[in-house]
């Protein structure tokens, strides 16, 4: 997915001057040390907080012309989420801030020893489209929380919200420590030049790839939250009332969330041949229940996504595996959720990331298959399960590899503020979420103290036989025989 | 065994095998036990004591480091870090516990250490034996395979390695590459899991672009100016004794930890300078570059850079103490400078050697402008008895680590992270720091089927809309209604 301009961010797109005068304010405000203290970062949580409160409806109006969201849809997972993740945030401030005591081995004694976070200075964030708001400011959050001052370029293909994050968050954050700079690829260009004390990426494993690229002439540390192709393995689950729940937490992962446009939706599906039948007519069952009214279903954000998924369905054998749905409608941007029963291994839709409305379902002799299966291919952001049996999920846990796995349920893992959400291999590096986002944005500073009253002559040349066993002694623990030593009792 | 022979040279082919042959190593599953794991550990901590003479004779060879030093800062710290992965194996393992959210309840959490792969290690030529060795603790105890690269600036130690590894570790896992840039190169365009360095800026920068093509995490150990603020309040002779052995105590002042430059008043710096001189000859004698007790400089390259420094205009006349240099021996003496042009070369670049130069200041508050005009070091230090000063320099300096009336123990604690911020680093290392270093944390999250939010779906509504806003803010009626309302 290459950083290809849609509809344009009109005349707004800054010159090189002034991008380079916005990110040099930022640095002086952060010089000035301003963002440290815990006041001004509670000031400007306490700021989005209002944002999110005040411009709810505004938000909810961007989200649905950029990508078609319903005002549901788009409040459970950008609105809502952020609200949580700033309470979050704002309820736990003062204890990320707090210096971390550590303990010490004797030899250091007496010393006393902490860890204490500060923030890394100016930060670049650049969010994707999909989730526009949500992946803007939840980074942002961690920004802020750590002290830093943030420079974030919003996703120029989602232009309203863009438009809107430009405009409103000067109006309630302090402007002059955080900047929202619009742009497309000249202007992510022309930012990634700039030296940053830490760059936060959200997007595609290609563009990732520049991303860090760019960093290294600086060495600055990069996270990339890419994404890959998230599996949900479907085991036989015993009872209906089961399996009809999991079908319905799959139709929502897949369409439910901006329409299969989502890094950590489920891309395709692995089932034996046994149960495939089943599971095609439940979730044929569960599309109708949920989505007759495609109101309620998001769009396909533009042209050229629209026109590769389109292409997915091109080749005769793949489209020869659509067992429902495959309708399209370029007017709208609107593809109906479809499903496609196994399509050949080797076709695109089943080598890269979906990023749409397809599901396919790829069948097994047995379902542990399922296993095997996900190590020959790239770490995904998460996988998913829908199993009972606890040995199956241990192996899951055990032989795969991926940022995260959730058992018989799917995409609510990105609201659980204790576990750490990014990924591993090709889906990325680094965390975030709760106080991973602190730290994340932060420096963990270790800081030792001794004093001057007690002093160990052994520590300084001229070396000597005598100082080297006392030291012997020390370093492991033995303290009788270092004692006995230093007394002159022991050789 | 890899290695470097005469006939054999260390190319891409044979960097594509060597790697291919550790994934499947990995995929076997060999690295991931905590047995295989305890018993690489158990092989390194056996080398460590078995071959304890020749890893001495290696350094003396390679830096004619002093049996102190070696035993001090490389084999006994190497030791520490064997023995305490060893004890908190086990615990390190062990899946984490989280306490899951309302929102997601009912459901439980964990969060899970995995090993990221095969991955490679390339060590530094100043502490060649701890900085090759600790990382491949940190690689192995996290359950990875493992290529180490030692620098072949410490020849004697690079071939030690490529020697000796193989008969205490399990080699169809942890490999020895020995070369310089054309088999670094070569092991850089393979696919690691993740890549960890330890040296300068430059090569960094290197490292780091190599990795983004495989968007491979790194972890990156340089250096920098590390300053030394010095107070008039405190006890000048224990004070001097710190600095001084942290400085040229530790290999001659090629570390990336030891003081590079000290600040301090210009009405302290008299006295300051005379308790140095004083330290100085009570540590080695009247003749230092005859004192077996301070390291030479590595070699003749590094030794032209520190006489370059030395040789510059307006600065050669600010030597207050040493300056002696023996080409022949690579030997340089612990050299004082005072007031050095701020512009100078050795001012502008990290010394790593033994020359210290005193920058003097009105009073000690104008330091803070000083030390941020530069970029951020792995270690900053300072001596001061005032708490207020104190707490000015924690909040006014960053750096990798900070620590207060003493020079460079805290790289010792394995409680405490070791890694570099801005231009010294990305990432740490040490005790628990090296097991997180080389794991991914995989967050593990398991529902059940009891409680169904059927307002999660659509059709949506606005009595849907109220009960997730509730939801996701922790509401319990949201939650008991999410529960139990049917739609």
């Amino acid at each position: 997915m290459a950083l290809i301009t849609g509809k344009k961010c009109g005349d707004e797109e800054m010159g090189p001057l002034g991008l380079e005068t916005e990110v040099a304010e930022a640095r002086t405000t952060f010089d000035s040390g301003k963002t440290k203290g815990f006041e001004w970062r509670k000031s400007q949580l306490q700021a989005l907080l209002r944002l999110l409160q005040e411009k709810e409806e505004d938000m909810l109006k961007v989200l649905k012309e950029d990508l078609g969201k319903h005002r549901v849809e788009a409040y459970r997972d950008e609105v809502g989420a952020l609200t949580k993740s700033v309470d979050n945030a704002l309820l736990n401030l003062k204890k990320w801030m707090a210096p971390e005591k550590v303990s010490l081995p004797l030899v250091a004694v007496p010393t006393v020893a902490e860890i204490v976070p500060e923030p890394l200075g100016v930060v670049l964030v650049i969010s994707s489209w999909n989730f526009p708001i949500g992946l803007s400011l939840e980074p942002m959050i961690g920004a802020i929380a750590a002290g830093n001052a943030a420079v974030l370029k919003p996703s120029e293909l989602a232009p309203a919200t863009s438009e809107f994050l430009a405009a409103e968050v000067p109006k309630y954050l302090d402007c002059e420590a955080i900047k929202v700079i619009q742009g497309g690829p000249q202007v992510a260009e022309q930012l990634l030049d700039l030296k940053w004390d830490k760059i936060f990426f959200t997007g595609s494993a290609q563009v990732g790839r520049i991303v860090m690229t760019a960093a290294a002439k600086h060495l600055t540390p990069v996270t990339l939250e890419l994404g890959g192709k998230c599996p949900a393995i479907f085991d036989s689950l015993k009872s209906s009332r089961d399996q009809r729940m999991a079908v319905g937490r799959v139709a929502g992962a897949k369409w439910g969330s901006c329409l299969g446009q989502a890094c950590i939706g489920i891309d395709y599906l692995l089932v034996t041949d046994e149960y495939a039948p089943t599971l095609i007519e439940l979730l044929k069952g569960v599309i109708k229940e949920f989505f007759s009214n495609s109101e309620h279903l998001a769009r396909i954000v533009n042209k050229h996504h629209f026109q590769r998924l389109c292409n997915l369905l091109q080749d005769e054998s793949v489209a020869a595996s659509v067992v429902h749905g495959g309708s399209v409608n370029a007017e709208e941007l609107f593809i109906e959720p479809t499903i496609l029963l196994n399509p050949p291994l080797d076709k695109e839709i089943m080598t890269e990331e979906i990023f749409g409305p397809l599901l396919p379902i790829i069948t097994l002799k047995k379902i542990e298959d399922s296993i095997e299966f996900l190590r020959a291919r790239p770490k995904p952001l998460v996988i998913y399960a829908f199993t009972h049996d606890e040995k199956f999920k241990q192996r899951i846990v055990d032989d795969t590899s991926s940022g995260c796995v959730m058992f018989n349920d799917t995409l609510i893992q990105y609201l659980c503020d204790t576990i750490p959400f990014g990924g591993v291999g090709q889906s990325g590096f680094g965390q975030y979420h709760g106080k991973f986002s602190f730290d994340n944005f932060s420096n963990r500073k270790p800081v030792g103290r001794r004093n001057f009253l007690i002093e160990f002559s052994f520590r300084y040349p001229p070396w000597n036989e005598k100082k080297l066993q006392l030291l012997r002694h020390i370093y492991r623990f033995d303290y009788i025989g270092f004692v006995l030593c230093f007394l002159g009792l022991k050789r | 065994m890899e290695g470097k022979t005469s006939n054999e040279v260390f190319n891409r082919e044979k960097a594509e095998a060597t790697v291919k042959e550790l994934r499947q190593s990995f995929r076997a599953g060999k690295t991931k036990t905590y047995e295989w794991r305890a018993a690489q550990l158990e092989g390194i901590a056996r080398l460590i004591k078995e071959k304890e003479s020749e890893i001495t004779q290696a350094l003396r060879s390679d830096l004619a480091k002093p049996e102190m030093e070696s035993y001090l800062h490389e084999i006994s710290l190497a030791k520490s870090a064997c023995l305490f992965a060893l004890k908190n194996l086990k615990k390190w393992m062990k899946p984490e516990k989280v306490p899951a959210a309302i929102t997601t309840f009912p459901s439980s959490a964990q969060i899970v250490s995995e090993p990221l792969g095969v991955v490679l290690v390339i060590s530094a030529w100043n502490y060649p034996f701890l900085l090759s060795i600790d990382p491949v603790i940190g690689a192995i105890v996290a359950g990875n395979a493992v290529v180490l690269k030692p620098s072949e600036i410490a020849p004697a130690t690079s071939e030690l390695f490529a020697k000796i590894l193989p008969e205490y570790v399990d080699s169809s896992c942890i490999k020895v590459v020995e070369g310089g840039v054309p088999e670094t190169t070569a092991l850089l365009e393979q696919k690691w899991d993740k890549i960890f360095y330890t040296g300068n800026g430059k090569v960094g920068r290197i490292v780091m672009a190599a990795a983004a093509k495989n968007l491979t995490p790194v972890s990156l150990e340089l250096g920098g100016k590390s300053p030394v603020l010095v107070d008039s309040d405190v006890n000048l002779k224990v004070a001097v004794k710190r600095i001084a052995v942290g400085k040229w105590g530790c290999n001659n002042g090629q570390a990336c930890i030891a003081p590079d430059y000290i600040i301090t008043t210009k009405s302290f710096a008299p006295q300051l300078v005379e308790a140095l001189k004083v330290t100085l000859e009570r540590f080695y004698g009247k003749n230092p570059l005859e004192s077996a007790d301070l390291s030479r400089i590595v070699n003749l390259n590094h030794f032209k850079h520190l006489t370059d420094m030395l040789d510059e205009e307006n600065v050669s006349d600010k030597i207050v103490c040493g300056g002696q240099t023996d080409e022949k021996q690579l030997k340089i003496a612990p050299t004082l400078l005072l007031d050095v042009p701020h512009d100078s070369l050795i001012m502008k670049n990290e010394i790593f050697g033994p020359l210290l130069p005193i920058v003097t200041v009105d009073k000690l508050e104008d330091s803070f402008e000083i030390i941020n005009s530069m970029s951020k070091p792995l270690a900053a230090y300072v001596f001061t008895k005032n708490k207020k000063l104190e707490q000015e320099f924690l909040s006014n300096v960053s750096a990798g680590g900070i620590l207060v009336n003493d020079v460079a123990l805290h790289l010792a604690n394995l409680y405490l992270p070791f890694g570099g911020v801005g231009e010294s680093g990305i990432g740490a290392y040490h005790g628990k720091f090296s097991f997180d270093a080389f794991s991914h944390k995989k967050a593990v999250l398991s529902r059940g089927f009891a409680g169904e939010a059927g307002a999660r779906y659509p059709p949506y509504t606005p009595e849907k809309q109220w009960i997730l806003k509730g939801l996701i803010n922790g509401s319990i009626v949201a939650l008991f209604l999410a529960l139990f309302k049917r739609f």
